[in-house]
């Protein structure tokens, strides 16, 4: 049997642009090379300008994702407030490495922006809830490699978010073209300090 | 917390270990969580203690983060560098800088490099080398400089010159040639600089930029970076998109109304 | 308990993996290939200043990658078979012809192969641009780009949106320039320098046209 992270296979990106965070992902499941569905989507909000995408296997990315949405709930019930991106990524990365001798087989992925300052952000963890924060990209996937490739010479600073939305789903597309896991359509959504613009890209089905 | 419904306590969950098992025993194959290809190094020097530290987090043979910090924060006059599994590095120096800072509270005394190290040696040994953290800790406190290594197994050393990770070869190899005892502040960074740059430069896993940690009894001189030892590459064209170039089936556009807005300052707690 | 066992023979194992990526582009009247100059095993540097490209006639090069001395000894054997060739016809192998042989140099080896990924770029009998991809063991191609070696999968990808346009409407499809290949040729290659431990040190560009082949360096990052 594989590897667990390339069981469903999957992609997701993170970029910063001026003011505004843009998240993707591919739209396939599958059960190693038979596709299952070419609508599923991988990416969570958890309010209105935080989400959370996953890579892995797909029942563990349902199971943390609802887990910390349930946890999310608490502490905005209790805080009486949003939380700030940088917390809710301490949260899963405490989630997940609660969970450091019997992991879950997920990577997330999380985009959003800061209630109160607006600021854009992004991060990343391993599969025991290693964070990586960074001012550019994050990218997670089957195809990481190739979404290495793309976005290190795709991406620069201070992109607009019309531009963010080409360069983040020109990235995506081409990458999962030269991975046999992931693709059969994506999801793009850019987060602005007042609208959420989500697209669902054309692209290729095989 | 096994039914998901009352709060996390802390601690490891081992609900998963049973499942991932039988994953294993069905033949699955199983991912090995990040670990980072390291140089880090310190000295003891006239007035304290230098650590130094490379950027780079690899993920197998790929570059996953070129800038990451791996002098990790214990408590005011004590630092510590990681290698190894990148989540154990972060969550050991964070979970010891806690336990620090309680036991500071409690005595009210200055925290002591060796307080660290038994905390350190003692959480390691206990989970008998299962958290990967192979750490250098350094500090300052009322019986002076003190330079350890950590290892994952809970063995300590105390030295006055010490290198760890995959690059620890090339950076030992500068300070056995270069060390003395009693070095000046520049000359000290200059050695730990040096010393990182041999492993940014021959050890694959290491690389980007020198981050330094200068601590004496007057204060911490945390300098991040303290040297850009590689210019990220300057591409030639221009890769702009036209907009409209990828092609969209369907667009929803969800706009927030701000009802009202409130700006609150608050000050930060007194610790 | 499986990791108490009884200890097993160590497996042979005559193979190393000594990193570098290769890329060639092909145009009209041109083709460019280029390599990096890292010559690498581990965690370890053997050297900067190794070009993994090897020049084999007038206007046509060979890119070669995986395992070096496989790399040596293939190279030594084309030589050869190229001697063989002149001496008997009179006159030097077509890029065609040597891609066709060098399939059936990679095959003679079926099952103990060189552990070498190539590419080979050139002017073809009529004095286009073409480039052959091969695959370990002689199973080629010709095609119009392609990137091998360690950072292969980064670079394909870039490659197939700015030269194959996938996945752009609304482009026009322009030939591609000298310029603008070797600029595309270094962009990528500063960026899987910049994510790939294998790739680094210096890139080697060669521009192969009716006049010969003209070679370039950049350099890249050394960390």
């Amino acid at each position: 049997m594989a590897n667990p992270f390339e069981y469903n296979g999957s992609a997701v990106v993170g970029m910063i642009g001026s003011g505004c965070v843009a998240i993707a992902a591919d739209r396939r499941l599958g059960i190693q090379g038979q596709t299952i569905a070419t609508t599923f989507d991988k990416i969570y909000p958890m309010n209105e300008s935080l989400y959370i995408g996953f890579y892995g296997l797909a029942t563990d990315a349902l199971t943390v994702s609802s887990r910390l949405k349930y946890q999310l709930n608490l502490y905005q019930l209790r805080e009486n407030r949003q939380i700030k991106p940088k917390a809710f990524m301490h949260m899963t990365s405490n989630l997940l490495y609660s969970k450091r001798f019997g992991y879950y087989f997920v990577e997330p992925v999380i985009a959003g922006l800061d209630p109160v300052t607006k600021d854009p952000y992004i991060a990343t963890m391993d599969l025991i809830g290693c964070p990586m924060e960074t001012k550019d990209f994050v990218v997670v996937g089957t195809c990481s490699e190739q979404l290495y490739g793309m976005c290190e010479s795709l991406w620069k600073p201070d992109l607009e978010p019309e531009d963010l939305f080409e360069t983040i789903s020109q990235a995506l597309m081409n990458a999962v073209d030269r991975d046999a896991l992931s693709g059969w359509g994506a999801i793009v959504h850019v987060i602005e300090k007042d609208k959420v613009t989500t697209r669902t890209l054309k692209a290729r089905m095989d | 917390m096994a039914d998901g419904t009352a709060r996390v306590k802390g601690g490891f969950s081992f609900e998963l270990c049973k499942r991932n098992e039988m994953l294993k025993k069905a033949g699955m194959k199983f991912p090995q969580p990040k670990k980072t290809g390291t140089t880090i190094a310190g000295i003891v020097f006239k007035d304290g203690v230098i650590l130094g530290a490379d950027t780079r987090a690899t993920e197998g043979t790929v570059i996953a983060d070129k800038n990451c910090a791996k002098i990790h924060y214990i408590s005011k006059n004590i630092y510590c560098c990681g290698a190894g599994t990148a989540a154990d590095t972060e969550y050991t120096t964070e979970t010891i800088s806690s336990d620090i800072e309680l036991h500071r509270l409690s005595t009210g005394r200055k925290p002591r490099v060796a307080t660290a190290c038994r905390l350190l040696k003692q959480y390691l040994y206990r989970y008998q080398g299962h958290i990967g953290a192979y750490l250098v800790l350094g500090g300052v406190d009322t019986t002076g400089p003190h330079l350890f290594t950590v290892h994952a197994h809970g063995s300590t050393d105390k030295l006055p010159y010490v290198t760890m990770g995959s690059g620890s070869l090339a950076a030992m190899a500068v300070f056995e040639s270069h060390y003395t005892p009693n070095m000046g502040v520049e000359e000290g960074k200059k050695l730990v600089r040096d010393a990182i740059a041999g492993g940014i430069f021959n050890d694959l896993g290491s690389g980007s930029n020198v981050d330094l940690c200068v601590i004496t009894a007057d204060g911490v001189d945390y300098i991040r970076p303290y040297d850009v030892a590689n210019v990220k590459g300057e591409r030639v064209g221009d890769y702009t998109y036209k907009r409209g170039t990828t092609a969209v089936l369907d667009t929803t556009v969800r706009h927030f109304e701000i009802v009202s807005e409130r700006v609150q300052s608050t000050e930060s707690m007194e610790t | 308990m499986e990791d108490y066992r009884a200890p097993v023979e160590v497996q042979w194992s005559p193979y190393s993996w000594n990193g570098g990526t290769v890329l060639a582009v092909s145009g009209e009247d041109f083709s460019v290939i280029a390599s990096d100059t890292r010559l690498s095993e581990g965690f370890q540097i053997y050297s900067r200043d190794f070009p993994k490209t090897y020049q084999l006639g007038d206007n046509v090069v060979l890119g070669s990658c995986g395992f070096q001395g496989d790399v040596t000894t293939l190279n030594k054997v084309i030589e050869a078979q190229l001697k063989i060739y002149d001496h008997i016809y009179q006159k030097k192998m077509s890029c065609e012809s040597l891609a066709q042989l060098l399939s059936t140099i990679l095959y003679t080896r079926r099952f103990f192969p060189y552990y070498t990924y190539n590419i080979l770029a050139g002017l073809d009998s009529k004095g286009k641009g073409c480039v052959f991809s091969f695959d370990p063991i002689g199973s080629y191609e010709r095609e119009v780009y392609r990137a091998g070696g360690s950072a292969s999968s980064m670079l394909q990808p870039l490659l197939d949106n700015q030269i194959g346009l996938l996945n752009q409407t609304g482009v026009e499809k322009k030939p591609l320039s000298v310029e603008k290949a070797v600029q595309l040729v270094t962009d990528v290659f500063t960026s899987a320098a910049e994510r790939d431990i294998y790739t680094g040190d210096g890139i080697r560009i060669n521009i192969i046209s009716a006049d010969g082949v003209d070679i370039k360096e950049v350099p890249l990052r050394r960390d």
